[in-house]
């Protein structure tokens, strides 16, 4: 085996025998189950933060170099990009930030922040990026994926219905992964430390071999074709591994190597693949399995398990993509996705916080805020005190930090759930999804008041029925229309997400993140609504009060006069909320109807990453007051300043929408001031904390908290040179405020905020 | 310019606002005796009492305190009516919440203990029904209306001590000083816990022989948990002008650091915990 000797007083030239000496269990030997090795073999850990320990002068040096690479990069858009050489999991040779510095190693490109074209999802997204940062397009790559190889968007556009481009023209439909990659698959990483390569190729051979036995039919031949992908990227991966001087064939020995081996596998997903979200899994226990090992035997101490850690989420915090400039105004900067769980309990009751899970916590200390990777605890009443304390320590410090219950997702999705993007759960390693972005429920509603014109252009959209009749709205009648309009949406809406994955899967398949799942696999189909507080809004106001309809000279209704109070979404009166959850359990219901791609199990989110913002520009007035405009509310957030009791009461009118009927996840977005949660450091802590368990118990499924004072953010819009690193969650994910455009920026003040609990 | 008006405190019954007929049907369907006036409700966070608090805000205050930021809670009648039964169920929707996030209810006005025998059912119901923690955020001026099964039913009483001096206090407040200061030693005596509170008001509060009137008292009690030295702030003077009333702190700005500092500083030296 050749290793690179990264230091002096590294052990990973030092051959330390067997690479599973010393680990318990048996199940995962003979057949590939890191969950089975996981539970057998880790350490939960139930005390508080006292061991942790700072950045050391190495970590410092490195980060330091980075950051003063940032500010290029946000004033430019791009640090660098390579228009010549079409990504792949080997097009790159190896590149490092400090060859000299680094622990653990490997780079999308050549070097840090050079970011790498990938035009199999599609070429117009490619040629239109390069063109804004001013590289000239590579004429032999263009001609390529002009006329040799067809990409994903030229296959979806080939095969999209007329109802479908309207629909996605309208804006109805939107946030389609029909131009770049789906993302939300999540390789099981872990598989490559814990087995090393060689083993999981022999392992997809004896599974391409058993369908031999099976009629070629379509399926059929379609598995056969993806697992000779699959085995190829894991030669592939192991030849990357080798240019960086590693041999990643057999497991991983030390826990240094633990992290190397893993991170390769995530590497050369990055590498080959511009999915929306490229999520790392569940991965801190496992590696401390390894750490831990490596303490007991006294190879490592706790400064190196923590520079280990700093090191890889250095890594993590650079996966750049190159996107437009119109995909990163949606999306509020560059997120990434590299979602990390941590926390929560196991089915055996024992948590699954170890020493590792507060180490990947303790990286927003020692590199400061960051949006990525974007760390996510698995929140249950049960976790140990001290965990919980100091996550919400964390939080109040860093604003760094989201929570989902872990109490909602172990019965569905196992103690080996990790989540995808922002809310999206998974049984890691056996369970994928079809990410289907969302539809615009508020919009939906317009449209069933003006027969499936579109309120703003006056087009015919949906299918033509006769408007709305009368001046004042019946809420028997709306939602009858509604619920018709309803019917519609969910059939083009399935009909455009089975022709994108059908297209994705034949042209941008993700061999290598599929090499490191089971087969076969469990496929959900991810569907979304956004606009959901504003369509119940709506509905309440129409049911509650009096709402007048004002139209225009062609007869459309374009405004809506209110008369009297309603009760709004978001103060825990059932009279709204009811509505709410009605809404997602109709829209569930809708959905269920019609057949999905691959048999995918249909599910749902209520959440808007940042597009709220977008969203509301493009809908007309609605009948709950909104103007036309204006932004609605992130996720299932109610609209903010409709709630008269608190945040509490907001946030348990989120908690009432049922997560059985949204397996996709529900996203709860709140900014809090440090005055609401307590005066002293250590009440701040304990409310937060206490605030949690509350939300969680009463059925709550996630909750981003930001804590920061209004004063704080405002001084950031004057001054964002004063804050590089203030981090902000906006959805399921965070960002840098400063990178947020004035618009969004407002709207996190004006839409999350609670000056109280 | 209206002039300050006058305090009247009357019986709770004949107030209700409503007609006769409406408060009888209530009454009988409600099957509970006790009607109450609220201003509003909102969940806060460990600012006026430990953990999450249900924070209900009774209307009706005989005090007029010149910095008083809730104006539009002074008279009780301007509140919205309820039904011992209908606030309770308001109450239950979060009792779960609050308990879990280490908190209770708080009752706090204008002036709780002015409707003291709603306040009394309400928290009684709170302890017996929902095993909350309870708390009454009050000026004191009305201790003389504490039975000894009210105090049982309070765990934490929020003190509010507006001066030391006797005639600051009653610049301040248009009321006497001495109840205040005769329940705060009741509260004392029957071993209540207390949190003290001093809102501090430059010009007005802040002289240091009434400060240090107010902390000599309060180390002279037992059971004070923190005192808490609350900084003026000009966000509750639209509810004035609104109200029509005369707003004589529009020119107050709220205190410096240091004046803070000072004042706490007052209050530590008498041994004090100044949260």
């Amino acid at each position: 085996m050749t290793r690179v000797l990264q230091e002096p007083n590294d052990l990973t030239d030092v051959d330390v025998g067997d690479p599973w000496r010393g680990f318990r269990g048996e199940g995962w030997r003979e057949s590939i189950d890191p969950r089975l090795f996981l539970q057998a073999n880790y350490t939960p850990y139930e005390g508080d933060d006292a061991f942790l320990v700072g950045a050391t002068h190495r970590t410092k040096k490195l980060w330091g170099r980075l950051s003063s690479m940032f500010g290029r990069e946000r004033e430019r858009g791009v640090y660098d990009v390579d228009p010549h050489t079409p990504a792949s999991i080997t097009a790159h040779a190896a590149g490092y930030i400090d060859r000299a510095d680094e622990l653990i190693v490997g780079l999308q490109t050549d070097a840090p922040l050079k970011r790498a074209i990938m035009p199999n999802g599609g070429w117009r997204m490619v040629e239109t990026s390069l063109q804004t940062y001013g590289y000239e397009v590579d004429p032999r790559v263009a001609e390529i994926y002009t006329k040799h190889r067809k990409t994903h968007n030229d296959g979806v556009f080939d095969a999209y219905t007329e109802e479908v481009r309207a629909a996605r023209r309208s804006s109805l439909v939107t946030g389609l992964p029909d131009s770049y990659g789906r993302g939300r698959i999540i390789g099981d990483y872990r598989r490559v430390a814990l087995y090393g390569v060689d083993r999981l190729i022999a392992d997809k051979i004896l599974v391409k071999a058993s369908l031999d036995a099976l009629p070629s039919g379509e399926d059929v031949i379609r598995d056969r074709e993806e697992l000779a992908e699959q085995i190829r990227a894991l030669g592939e991966l192991r030849a990357m591994a080798t240019t960086y001087g590693f041999d990643i064939s057999g497991p991983a020995a030390t826990g240094q190597e633990a992290i190397q081996w893993l991170y390769f596998g995530y590497l050369a997903a990055v590498k080959e693949q511009n999915g929306a979200a490229m999520s790392l899994g569940r991965v801190s226990t496992f590696l401390d399995i390894y750490l831990q090992r490596d303490i007991d035997e006294g190879r490592l101490d706790e400064s190196r398990a923590q520079e280990l850690i700093d090191d890889l989420v250095i890594k993590l915090r650079i996966v750049r993509f190159l996107r437009t400039p119109e995909y990163d105004a949606l999306f509020s900067g560059d997120p990434t996705w590299v979602t990390e769980c941590l926390g929560g309990m196991g089915t055996d009751g024992r948590t699954l916080v170890t020493r590792s899970s507060f180490r990947f916590l303790q990286t927003l200390y020692n590199l400061g805020p960051a949006p990525e990777p974007n760390l996510t605890v698995l929140w249950s009443t049960r976790l140990p005190t001290g965990f919980k304390e100091f996550a919400a320590s964390v939080s109040i410090d860093t604003s760094s930090i989201q929570y989902e219950s872990d109490e909602l997702l172990r019965p569905v999705t196992g103690d080996d759930t990790a989540i995808a993007c922002c809310v999206s759960a998974m049984t890691l390693g056996k369970q994928m999804q079809f990410f289907g972005a969302r539809v615009n429920l508020a919009k939906t509603l317009l449209y069933a008041i003006n027969g499936g014109r579109d309120e703003i252009t006056g087009k015919q959209v949906g299918p033509v029925t006769t408007p709305v009749t009368g001046d004042v709205l019946d809420y028997d009648d709306v939602l009858r229309r509604l619920d018709a309009e309803m019917d519609w949406l969910a059939r083009v809406y399935v009909d455009a997400l089975n022709v994108i994955h059908y297209m994705h899967d034949k042209y941008a398949y993700e061999r290598l993140e599929m090499a490191l799942h089971d087969h076969p696999v469990h496929r959900t189909m991810a569907m979304g609504i956004a606009g959901l507080a504003v369509t119940a809004d709506s509905l309440s106001a129409i049911r509650e009060a009096t709402v007048r309809v004002v139209r225009d000279e062609s007869g459309l209704v374009v405004d809506y006069v209110v008369d009297g109070d309603y009760p709004a979404y978001g103060n825990n009166d059932d009279r709204a909320d009811d509505i709410a959850v009605d809404l997602v359990e109709r829209f569930m219901a809708k959905i269920r109807d019609y057949p999905t791609y691959r048999g995918a199990v249909p599910t749902q989110s209520v959440l808007t990453i940042t597009s709220n913002v977008v969203y509301g520009n493009a809908t007309g007035n609605t009948p709950d007051g909104r103007r036309l405009g204006e932004p609605f509310s992130p996720g299932a957030n109610p609209m903010n300043g409709r709630d008269q009791h608190g945040w509490v009461a907001s946030a348990l009118s989120v908690a009432k929408l049922p997560y059985d009927q949204a397996r996709d996840g529900i996203s709860l977005t709140s900014t809090l001031a440090p005055d609401a949660l307590g005066k002293t450091a250590a009440e701040r802590i304990d409310t937060l904390s206490g605030i949690l368990d509350a939300f969680f118990d009463a059925q709550g499924f996630h909750v981003n908290v930001n804590v920061l004072s209004r004063d704080t953010l405002l001084d950031a819009m004057e001054h964002p040179e004063n804050y590089p690193q203030l981090t902000i969650r906006v959805s399921g994910y965070a960002v840098n405020f400063v990178r947020l455009t004035h618009e969004q920026q407002l709207d996190v003040i004006h839409r999350t905020f609670h000056g109280s609990v | 310019m209206e002039p300050v008006r006058r305090l009247s405190i009357t019986p709770v019954r004949e107030h209700h606002g409503g007609s006769r007929a409406e408060l009888e049907a209530e009454l009988h369907e409600e099957g509970d005796p006790e009607i109450g006036y609220i201003h509003s409700y909102e969940i806060t966070g460990a600012v006026n009492g430990p953990g999450v608090r249900f924070m209900l805000f009774l209307s009706g205050c005989p005090l007029r305190c010149q910095y008083c930021s809730n104006a539009d809670t002074w008279t009780m009648t301007k509140g919205r009516r309820v039904t011992l039964g209908r606030m309770m169920d308001e109450v239950a929707k979060y009792a779960g919440f609050v308990t879990t996030a280490h908190g209770g209810i708080t009752v706090s006005g204008g002036e709780p203990m002015l409707q003291i025998r709603f306040l009394e059912a309400l928290l009684r119901r709170c302890k017996d029904e929902l095993g909350l923690h309870t708390a009454v955020d009050t000026s004191g001026f009305l201790g003389a209306r504490a039975s000894d099964e009210f105090l049982d039913l309070v765990d934490l009483f929020l003190l509010d001590i507006k001066s030391g001096e006797p005639k600051t206090y009653q610049l301040v407040t248009s009321a006497s000083l001495e109840p205040t200061l005769r329940f705060a030693r009741l509260l004392s005596e029957r071993g209540k816990k207390m949190w003290v509170r001093f809102v501090l008001v430059p010009g007005l509060t802040d002289a240091p022989e009434n400060v240090e009137a107010v902390a000599a008292f309060v180390a002279t009690l037992s059971g004070v948990e923190r005192v808490e030295v609350l900084p003026f702030h000009q966000l509750g003077a639209a509810k004035w002008a609104e109200l029509g009333l005369a707003y004589q702190l529009s020119e107050a700005l709220p205190p410096s650091r240091e004046l803070v500092e000072r004042v706490e500083s007052q209050f530590r030296s008498h041994g004090l915990n100044v949260v």
